[in-house]
């Protein structure tokens, strides 16, 4: 299904079926659909009468519904009846996929109970109302555009799903705004600072904005600055938040001034949700010490579906509570509290990056480049300066060829901005790739 | 035209860059590609591209870019 209205409709209908929803970008690579489908093998498919092409193509779909023709269905309600008196508030609601280091995405399995305490916290913080008008900018097919589609149905509040194309054209989407009258916007940051730093906002002000909120990647002050400049009357929220625990979970409102070097702290727990450190020793480390970040509550989501062993991995007892069951979720991103008490981001413990607001493991480029035949060694750099992934490789192949075959696999924003073919890949004395010296080269590579 | 079919080149798209009218409509750039090319331009024009005119029209193709490069004045 395409972002559209009909899209949530869909949703809605497989929700209220008793059944959950995996939302798939068509726009994806079909080796990387087809992939997400063999991993489900769901019971049906439903998509949009001009996808119906694409979808016949692809194998284990199970039952394919075209949704114009669903719209006009009579319902079965001595069936659904039959279905909802065994819905409990742990069933699934969705599945979202993210990135996976073993080359396979791993996909999230959203519960009812997760959302619906999640949204009430949310709403709570960011004051949402029957008079809220968002402007969507997530794709639907991860758990952020929740925030807009779920807030709305609760209050019979409005969302726009803003076209994607007016996201490159920063005049007619601030214009966008203004004649819709949206006030309210959570989108990433790279879509904000966009906007911001090709001076869109010297020649058109956001009339209507109240709330600001950016998520999934770090803000630019220098571009916050411009957006608070711009919208003077509007309130600006920092979200923090993993798919695993249905979204975000923790937030800050800008409340003073920042060096353009200084970076918005996370703040602190939405309203039921409880967030902690611990060190390498599962001990509360101390205070202003960093350790990581570990998320305790009812918005859990029940794990990556199909997957028991990257589950247990990051859903796990709780080690400060040594009496009764009780999973935490172990973000593997490392925080430490400011003097002022905030929760601060510091980095990832792993290879997992932030890029142009999609969640990155790098293993996930690696492995498919290294799953290609001819391709001895590969590695993955972020270049956090230009933004650009650099993929360092070994192997009897040319630069061109190598992306088009990742290009059959990988969703475009997997897709390296520079691949770089090496003679040999610089080691470390004790024989592992040397990420510091490609690092380095990285950063000198015009 | 050769330095700007290059830099869309650069981007990595799957397409033809020298037919194609979409690039924007499409969803064929995203806003990484938008940034990228407004800097590249910038950079070996010398051709600063206002917001207003961060367009589909502008943008859809190599000849809707070249035509505003030769409008716009350089730096």
């Amino acid at each position: 299904m395409e972002r559209r209205a009909e899209t949530i409709a869909v949703f809605l209908g497989i929700v209220a079926s008793g059944c959950f929803y995996v939302p798939i970008d068509p726009q994806s690579p079909r080796k990387r659909m087809q992939l997400l489908l063999e991993k489900l093998a769901p019971a049906a498919c439903v998509c949009s009468t001009d996808l119906l092409p694409l979808a016949q193509s692809l194998s284990q779909t199970g039952q394919l519904l075209d949704c114009g023709n669903l719209m006009n269905e009579q319902i079965d309600w001595p069936g659904l009846n039959g279905v909802r008196t065994r819905q409990i508030d742990t069933d699934l609601i969705y599945l979202v996929f993210t990135s996976g280091s073993t080359g396979t995405p791993k996909a999230v399995a959203g519960c009812h109970r997760a959302v619906i305490d999640y949204m009430e916290g949310l709403c709570q913080v960011l004051e949402f109302h029957r008079d809220t008008v968002f402007g969507n900018q997530t794709p639907l097919y991860v758990d952020a555009c929740l925030k807009e589609i779920i807030a709305a149905l609760k209050y019979g509040a409005c969302t726009y799903l803003i076209p994607k194309p007016l996201f490159l054209q920063p005049v007619k989407l601030m214009e966008f705004l203004n004649s819709q009258k949206i006030n309210t916007i959570c989108w990433v940051a790279s879509a904000l600072s966009l906007v911001s730093a090709l001076g869109t906002l010297e020649k058109v002000q956001p009339e209507y904005l109240r709330t600001v909120a950016f998520a999934s990647e770090v803000f630019p002050i220098r571009q916050l600055r411009r957006w608070q400049a711009a919208a003077p009357k509007a309130r600006f929220f920092n979200l923090y938040g993993p798919t695993e625990t249905t979204g975000i979970c923790c937030w800050y409102e800008v409340d003073r001034e920042f060096a353009l070097e200084q970076t918005l702290p996370i703040g602190r727990p939405l309203p039921n949700t409880d967030v902690f450190l611990l060190d390498e020793n599962n001990r509360i480390p101390e205070p202003g010490a960093p350790g990581e970040i570990c998320i305790r509550g009812t918005r859990l989501t029940m794990g990556y579906y199909g997957d028991w062993e990257s589950t247990q991995r990051a859903f796990v007892q709780n080690p400060l509570n040594p009496h009764y069951p009780e999973l935490i979720y172990r973000t593997g991103d490392v925080g430490r509290y400011n003097t002022r008490g905030e929760l601060e981001f510091v980095c990832r413990k792993d290879n997992q990056i932030k890029h142009m607001g999609h969640r990155i493991e790098l293993g996930e480029i690696e492995t498919a480049a290294t799953a290609q035949e001819e391709i001895q060694a590969a590695c993955c750099i972020y270049e956090s300066n230009r933004q650009w992934i650099f993929l360092y490789y070994t192997g009897d192949l040319t630069s061109g060829a190598l992306m088009s075959r990742l290009r059959e696999r990988l969703p475009r924003y997997l897709l390296p901005q520079r691949l770089c073919r090496l003679d040999a890949m610089p080691l470390t004395d004790n024989g592992k790739i040397d990420r510091k010296e490609l690092k380095q080269r990285s950063e000198q590579h015009g | 035209m050769d330095k700007l079919l290059e830099i869309l080149r650069s981007l990595n798209l799957d397409i033809d860059v020298e037919t194609e009218t979409g690039l924007i409509d499409k969803g064929i750039l995203d806003s990484f590609d938008v940034v990228t090319l407004v800097a590249e331009i910038d950079r070996v024009f010398g051709v600063a591209v206002p917001p207003e005119e961060l367009t589909a029209e502008n943008f859809n193709s190599a000849q809707g870019l070249e035509a505003l490069i030769r409008r716009l004045p350089s730096n």
